[in-house]
C-alpha cells in the first residue's frame, strides 16, 4: 500500500534526528560544569566513592566512549540508575509515564473537543458574541503563566469553595496503589468497573487538565478560526452554497476538511507546548508522573533521570508528531507519498 | 518538520507578501495611522509603556526596598501600607512585583535579541546559499525541534547551572528554529524578486546584495515575530525560575516570587503567588496584542485603507 510506504519512509527519517537528539541530550548533560557526580554527591562523600560511582557512570573515560557505552545500555533498555530513587531509571518512567499520559491526553482531547468547534463558530459568526468569548480566550490563554493559573484555580476551588481536591496527585495519597492493569486510573476503574475509584481519579483530573487545556486551547482555537475564515471565502464554499446545498454539509465538508491541515499541524505543535507545561502543572498538583520526577531529578542533579526524562518525551513527542503527520497524509490528497 | 505555535510561518507565512509589496505600507507615518484604527494595538502598546515606566520608576514611588525584610509584618494581606501584601520575609510584594519587572525585561529582550540575531543568520545563510549548507542548517533546526520546547530549555538550563544568564541562553537558545525557518522563508521568496535581479544587475556583489538589499527587505515580519517572543520569552523564563532551573530565591523575579507563594499555598495567603502572576500576563498580554496589531498593519489583507 502507498501510505504504508510512506509511513515507513517517515518513520526511517526519524531514526537519524532521533540519533542526534539522543546525542544532543548526553552532551547536556555531560558539559556540566564540574563532574557530574561532584553535584550529586556533595561535599561529604569519599574520595573512594566517588571515584567508583564515576566508574559506574563510565564518567573515567573520553567522552565518545562514554557515548557509546550509554547508547549500548540504552538499546539493552538500560538508562542507568536513579540517584534519587535508586531504582533502575527506565523503571522509574514506567511507573510513572500512566500518570502522565493520562493527564496531557485528556487535556488535549479537551483543548481540541472545545478549540475547534469554538473557532469554527467565531470563524462562522464573526464579530459576534461567540467570537468575542473566542478571541478572549486565546489572548488570554497564551498570556498567563501555566503555573500561575494552576495556582489560582486551586486556590479557587480546593482552598476557598472545596469542591476539588488540593494538590495531592492523582488518589489523595502519594503511595500508588499497586493494583493496577494499564495504570491510567480511569480506565482502570471502568475495567474493574468501580464507580466510586473513577469518580476520585475524575475529581483529581479536573483542576489539572482544565489548566493545561486552556492554555492548549488558545493557539488551536485562534488558528482554527482563522483557518476556517480564510476557507470559508473561497470560491468553492461560494459554489458549494450556490449549489443549495445545507450549511452544516458545507461547513463541515468542504469547510473543515479543507481547513483541517493547518489545525492538524497547529495541535502537533501545541502537543509539544503541552509536554512542557506538563512539567509545570505536575509540579503545581503533586502529580505523581514524569514532570514531577524531573523537577525531583533536577533539585538533586541526578543526571541519569533528567537524560531519561528528556528523551523519552521527546520519543513521544515525535511519534505523536508521525501520527499527525499520517493523518494529514491520508487527508491531503496533495501529499505525493 | 516542526512548526512551533505562535512563532511560526503557518501563522506569519503571509507576511512575505507584504514584504515584496512596493510603495508607502510600512512607513512610518503610515504604521502610525494604522495604529490609530486598531484599538487592540494601541492598547498593546499602552500597555507595554506602562510596565516599562513602572520598572523604570515604580520602585521609587513606595517607600520599600526589595529585600527590606519585615518580620513583624511577616504574610500580611493587602492593606493601604502594604498594597499587594507582603510575603513571608514581610517583604513589600507591590516593590517586588516593580523592581522584578526590570530583570524579567531585561531578560526577556536579552534572550530575543539573540535568538533573533543567531537565527536570522541562520536562515538568511539557509535561504540564500541553498543546496548542502541550506540542508544542514535546517536539519540541524530539526534536531531542536524535536524536542518539546520547555522540555530542552530546562536541558540546557540544567547543564548550564541556575543563575539569570542560564535562563537568556536557554530562552534563546529554544527560540532559534523559529527564526531561522522563518528567514529562510522570507530569504526564499525576496530572493527571486525583481529587485533582487535589478540590484545584480547594476553589479552589486552577492555580500553585498544579501546584506543591502535582502535583509532589509525581510526585516518587517521579524520585528513582528520578536514582539511576540517578548510574551514567550517572559512565560519560558519565568517557568524557569519557578522550577528553580532559573533566576534564585530571594531574587525579585515573577516566576521566584510565584514559587514562593506555592511554599506558602495550604495557609492561604493568595497575594504572595496572584500580584506576580497577574504582572506577568499583564505584560505578556501587551506584546502579544501589540505583535498582532504589527502583523495585521504588515498584511496588505488586512490593512485598513
Amino acid at each position: 500500500m502507498r501510505l504504508g510506504a510512506y509511513a515507513l519512509r517517515r518513520l526511517l527519517l526519524v531514526v537519524p534526528v532521533l540519533l542526534a537528539a539522543l546525542f544532543l541530550t548526553f552532551a547536556l548533560t555531560r558539559i556540566v560544569p564540574g563532574n557530574p557526580i561532584d553535584r550529586v554527591t556533595g561535599p561529604y562523600v569519599s574520595e573512594e566513592r566517588r571515584a567508583e560511582l564515576k566508574e559506574e557512570a563510565y564518567l573515567d573515560r573520553p567522552f565518545y566512549e562514554q557515548f557509546a557505552l550509554y547508547t549500548r545500555d540504552l538499546l539493552s533498555g538500560d538508562m542507568g540508575t536513579s540517584y534519587t530513587t535508586a531504582q533502575a531509571v527506565t523503571k522509574d518512567i514506567r511507573e510513572r509515564f500512566p500518570a502522565s499520559f493520562e493527564l496531557v491526553t485528556y487535556a488535549m482531547l479537551v483543548a481540541v473537543g472545545i478549540a475547534v468547534p469554538l473557532g469554527i463558530l467565531s470563524a462562522l459568526k464573526r464579530d459576534t458574541w461567540i467570537d468575542q468569548v473566542a478571541r478572549v480566550v486565546s489572548v488570554a490563554g497564551v498570556s498567563m503563566p501555566i503555573f500561575w493559573l494552576g495556582l489560582i484555580l486551586l486556590y479557587v476551588f480546593f482552598y476557598y469553595l472545596g469542591w476539588l481536591p488540593g494538590p495531592v496527585g492523582r488518589t489523595g495519597s502519594l503511595v500508588e496503589t499497586p493494583d493496577t492493569t494499564t495504570g491510567i486510573l480511569t480506565l482502570d476503574a471502568l475495567l474493574k468497573g468501580d464507580p466510586g475509584a473513577f469518580w476520585d481519579a475524575v475529581k483529581a483530573l479536573i483542576l489539572p487538565v482544565a489548566t493545561l487545556a486552556f492554555v492548549a486551547m488558545a493557539p488551536i482555537a485562534r488558528l482554527t478560526r482563522s483557518s476556517m475564515a480564510e476557507v470559508l471565502e473561497s470560491d468553492y464554499v461560494r459554489t458549494a452554497r450556490s449549489l443549495g446545498l445545507p450549511a452544516r454539509v458545507v461547513v463541515l465538508h468542504h469547510g473543515l476538511k479543507n481547513a483541517l491541515i493547518p489545525i492538524l499541524t497547529m495541535i502537533a505543535a501545541v502537543y509539544g507546548y503541552a509536554l512542557g507545561g506538563e512539567v509545570l502543572v505536575e509540579i503545581i498538583f503533586a502529580w505523581p508522573g514524569l514532570g514531577n520526577y524531573s523537577y525531583q531529578a533536577i533539585l538533586n542533579s541526578d543526571f541519569p533521570a533528567i537524560q531519561g526524562f528528556v528523551l523519552v518525551v521527546t520519543l513521544f513527542y515525535m511519534l505523536i508528531y508521525l501520527v499527525l503527520d499520517l493523518i494529514t497524509a491520508t487527508l491531503d490528497p496533495r501529499v505525493k507519498y | 518538520m516542526a512548526t512551533q505555535p505562535w512563532s511560526d510561518e503557518t501563522r506569519l507565512g503571509h507576511l512575505g507578501d507584504a514584504v515584496a509589496a512596493p510603495g508607502a505600507p510600512g512607513r512610518l507615518g503610515d504604521i502610525l495611522y494604522q495604529l490609530r484604527g486598531n484599538k487592540a494595538t494601541m492598547a498593546g502598546a499602552l500597555i507595554i509603556a506602562l510596565v516599562v515606566l513602572g520598572a523604570l520608576i515604580g520602585p521609587f514611588l513606595t517607600p520599600y526596598g526589595p529585600y527590606e525584610i519585615d518580620l513583624a509584618q511577616e504574610s500580611a494581606p493587602p492593606s493601604l501600607s502594604h498594597p499587594f501584601g507582603t510575603d513571608q520575609y514581610g517583604q513589600d510584594v507591590l516593590t517586588r512585583v516593580l523592581v522584578a519587572a526590570r530583570l524579567d525585561l531585561l531578560i526577556a529582550l536579552s534572550a530575543v535579541t539573540i535568538s533573533m540575531v543567531l537565527g536570522v543568520l541562520l536562515g538568511a545563510v539557509s535561504g540564500f546559499l541553498g543546496r548542502r549548507v541550506d540542508e544542514a542548517i535546517m536539519r540541524s533546526q530539526d534536531v531542536v525541534q524535536a524536542f518539546p520546547r520547555f522540555v530542552f530549555a530546562m536541558a540546557i538550563a540544567w547543564a548550564l547551572g541556575a543563575g539569570v544568564l542560564t535562563v537568556i541562553v536557554a530562552t534563546a537558545a529554544v527560540n532559534v528554529p523559529g527564526y531561522a525557518r522563518l528567514m529562510r522563508n522570507l530569504m526564499l521568496s525576496v530572493k527571486e524578486s525583481q529587485f533582487a535581479l535589478a540590484a545584480t544587475a547594476v553589479g552589486n556583489s552577492r555580500l553585498r546584495l544579501l546584506w543591502r538589499h535582502l535583509l532589509p527587505n525581510c526585516m518587517a515580519p521579524i520585528i513582528v515575530v520578536s514582539t511576540l517572543q517578548c510574551g514567550w520569552a517572559i512565560l519560558e523564563a519565568a517557568g524557569l525560575s519557578f522550577i528553580g532551573l532559573g533566576v534564585q530565591v530571594p531574587r525579585a523575579e515573577w516566576g521566584v516570587m510565584i514559587s514562593m507563594g506555592l511554599q506558602d499555598f495550604l495557609q492561604g495567603h493568595w497575594w504572595i503567588y496572584t500580584f506576580p502572576g497577574l504582572a506577568i500576563a499583564f505584560t505578556v498580554l501587551g506584546f502579544n496584542l501589540l505583535g498582532d496589531g504589527l502583523q495585521d498593519i504588515l498584511d496588505p489583507r488586512r490593512r485598513r485603507a
